[in-house]
């Protein structure tokens, strides 16, 4: 294994899906584009001239990223309004994307969100919307852009997940277990769009000052959205790693975190 | 503090809040508490950094508050437009540059930044949306200009931005030993040069220094651009490094190598007109008593108003790390509370040496009282109701526009209302 080439199918499988070496993104569908995880990574993605869908529920913050980000650079900039929460909408969407932004290379599902831990533990309806935005719904519109990419035998999906879904902590354990749940579902659709030609990131970031963060301690401290964003646009250029870590330190603290054995770590104030 | 990402969430944080209790906030660059709200609440405008329209015929551009200079500029340069009015550092925002009314090298010909403020819309507690232009309530808009943050909240601003040949200044620099040959040197530039501006030697006592340059943007784009990006000061220093004889010593270097270097030259916009953006966190040089700023503007007529001035600063042997002496042009103010008016203006530094500081700058005051002169608020943090009030005697005119759920310690601390 000297040689790194790009993941292509098996001969067997028909034509090999191969991109040309360093695999670009060029057109990309971002789900929650008004999410603040992906503000600093659109603007990246326009400085490259790239062409955008942003689908996100406000048709008014929709407009004004359109704008913001055509200035910017982006070629093209599409949006489409609708509550990603909601899996009956995801079908016209895709057919959306299909008709207007046809030949997209690259889906990026930025959404999430997170109650306080107290609030989801008192009440089963904010517990249950929380699984239903950050897993259910998530897993039912990657599957949907998975199974059109797997079509073509071509293309990148990624996902942001959480730090928080490495280990369960009694903190954050359901934000953690549905973006957990997320994590999981993402390595098993590696290996499903694998034979395809269809990479899989899983991106994790640590916490990053954005307005999901703002309330907790420490926030000052968080990692910058540009770093972040600047991470998150390298994995996307080149479809690797499978699984990217923002800031690259949280490797090395959640594979030390992951290490603690259960009977310790069930006593700890994390 | 707030930080809303998005318009739409200002008018709910409007609406909840506590009759003054509240102020926009931008970068933070003001350098005393203009932008601080002590004991109340700041809206942290940073994420509001949307550029909503451009408008390539005429070169107006729409852009939220948050949006910083720096980033007009890196948008809009290479497309070949450039700001029409920019202060020494570009990272402020829009909406700071307005509030503060900010000027920069070219005020004898472009007058300042609210100048070139077409409209904005701005969020009021008690109005709710409020677009503002010559058109449109004039009133609001001329008191939005310079009016430090306390009309409301800045939804966005058109701004018209002026067409430039590239990234290149073409610049002069010229040593000067008098008052008058730098007034002299700066009537004959006016007219020519569309940027001018003076560094001063403040230490060399009776012997004044200094250097006069001048400039205009070049119009060919010969060379490639780079903008770099400088080194970061990690860590507050001691507050001994400065002190009279590293800054004498770093003047006499400056002094020198200007003399010493080719006059006329072309240079990049960047250090041009942002010497210290390329150092960044450079205020932590003044170690952790920090620094204060002084900027004055004196009328013309009183030359030995502004002799005095320097003369105090120079006997006080506290003497200034960076003096920076500039001719206001006579454009009639943009704003109600606008500082810049014909007449001398002239910023001084000073590391915080304790209550021999503060004495010093208060004796500074009674010059400028005497001269008619006036302070400008974005760079005070201890000037006296009094000092304010011949500053700004119209002051008084500014109160039935401002908001009555903002304010700022700087408001509170001059005006003694809420």
């Amino acid at each position: 294994m000297t040689n790194n080439t790009p993941v292509q199918a098996p001969a067997s499988a028909g034509t090999p899906a191969s991109e040309s070496k360093p695999a670009r993104v060029k057109k990309i569908v971002i789900l929650g584009a008004t999410s603040g995880i992906v503000l600093e990574v659109q603007r990246q993605l326009a400085r490259r001239r790239c062409e955008l869908l942003l689908v996100a529920r406000s048709p008014q913050r929709l407009a004004a990223l359109q704008a913001d980000l055509l200035i910017r650079g982006a070629s093209q900039v599409l949006t489409y309004s609708t509550d990603l929460s909601s899996i009956p909408q995801h079908n016209g969407l895709l057919e959306f994307a299909c008709r207007k932004f046809p030949d997209f290379d690259t889906v990026l599902l930025a959404y999430g969100s997170m109650h306080g831990q107290k609030d989801s533990e008192s009440s089963i309806d904010v517990l249950l919307e929380e699984l239903q935005v950050d897993f259910v719904s998530a897993v039912a519109i990657l599957t949907l852009f998975a199974a059109e990419l797997e079509r073509r035998r071509t293309g990148c999906i990624a996902a942001i997940t959480s730090v928080a879904g490495d280990r369960g902590r009694r903190s954050n354990y359901v934000y953690g277990s549905a973006k957990g749940g997320l994590s999981l579902f993402l390595q098993g659709l590696r290996s499903r769009l694998h034979p395809a030609g269809v990479s899989v990131i899983t991106i994790k970031p640590g916490p990053v000052q954005t307005p999901m963060t703002d309330g907790l301690p420490n926030a000052a401290q968080f990692a910058n959205p540009q770093q972040v964003a600047h991470d998150i646009v390298g994995s996307l250029e080149r479809r690797s790693p499978d699984v990217l870590y923002t800031p690259r330190i949280w490797r090395y603290i959640m594979t030390a975190v992951k290490l603690v054995p259960e009977s310790i770590f069930k006593r700890l104030p994390l | 503090m707030y930080k809303p990402a998005w318009n739409d969430q200002v008018p709910e944080i409007l609406k909840a809040a506590a009759p003054a209790s509240l102020l926009p906030f931008g970068l933070g660059r003001s350098y005393g508490d203009s932008c601080l709200n002590a004991g109340r609440d700041l809206i942290d405008c940073h994420r509001l950094n949307r550029i909503l329209g451009f408008d390539e015929s005429t070169g107006v551009v729409r852009c939220e508050s948050g949006v910083s200079l720096s980033d007009i500029l890196r948008v809009f340069l290479p497309k070949g437009w450039f700001l029409p009015v920019t202060p020494g550092t570009s990272f402020v925002t829009v909406g700071g540059a307005i509030a503060n009314d900010v000027h920069g090298k070219n005020h004898h010909c472009a007058g300042t930044f609210g100048a070139h403020v077409h409209q904005i819309a701005l969020h009021r507690s008690d109005k709710g949306l409020v677009f503002c232009s010559s058109r449109e309530n004039p009133e609001m808009l001329r008191a939005t200009i310079g009016g430090l943050g306390l009309t409301g909240v800045i939804a966005w601003a058109d701004i018209q931005l002026k067409r430039v040949g590239g990234p290149w200044i073409d610049s002069e620099s010229i040593p000067f030993h008098c008052l008058k040959t730098f007034l002299d040197l700066s009537h004959e530039s006016n007219d020519r040069f569309e940027y001018t501006v003076a560094w001063l030697d403040c230490f060399a006592g009776r012997n004044l220094r200094g250097i006069f340059f001048r400039g205009n943007h070049a119009a060919n784009n010969r060379k490639d651009f780079h903008p770099k990006s400088g080194p970061k000061l990690p860590f507050e220093l001691p507050s001994w490094i400065l002190n009279r004889f590293s800054v004498r010593t770093f003047n006499a270097a400056y002094y020198a190598v200007h003399v010493a270097k080719k006059r006329r030259a072309i240079v990049a916009y960047d250090p041009f007109f942002y010497p210290l953006d390329s150092i960044r966190q450079w205020n932590l040089l003044y170690g952790r008593p920090g620094f204060l700023q002084y900027q004055c503007v004196i009328p013309e007529k009183n030359l030995e108003a502004f002799e005095e001035l320097l003369d105090r600063v120079g006997r006080s042997g506290l003497g200034s790390f960076f003096v920076v002496l500039k001719q206001f042009g006579s454009a009639p103010p943009a704003g109600m509370l606008s500082f810049p008016r014909p007449g001398l203006t002239i910023t001084l530094d000073f590391a915080i040496r304790g209550e021999r500081t503060f004495e010093l700058l208060r004796s500074l005051d009674e010059v400028v009282e005497k001269s008619r002169g006036a302070l400008y608020p974005a760079k005070d943090a201890r000037m006296s109701p009094a000092v304010f009030e011949i500053s700004f005697p119209n002051w008084r005119d500014f109160v039935p526009y401002k908001d009555p759920k903002m304010s700022s310690s700087f408001w509170r601390r001059v005006t003694g209302l809420p």
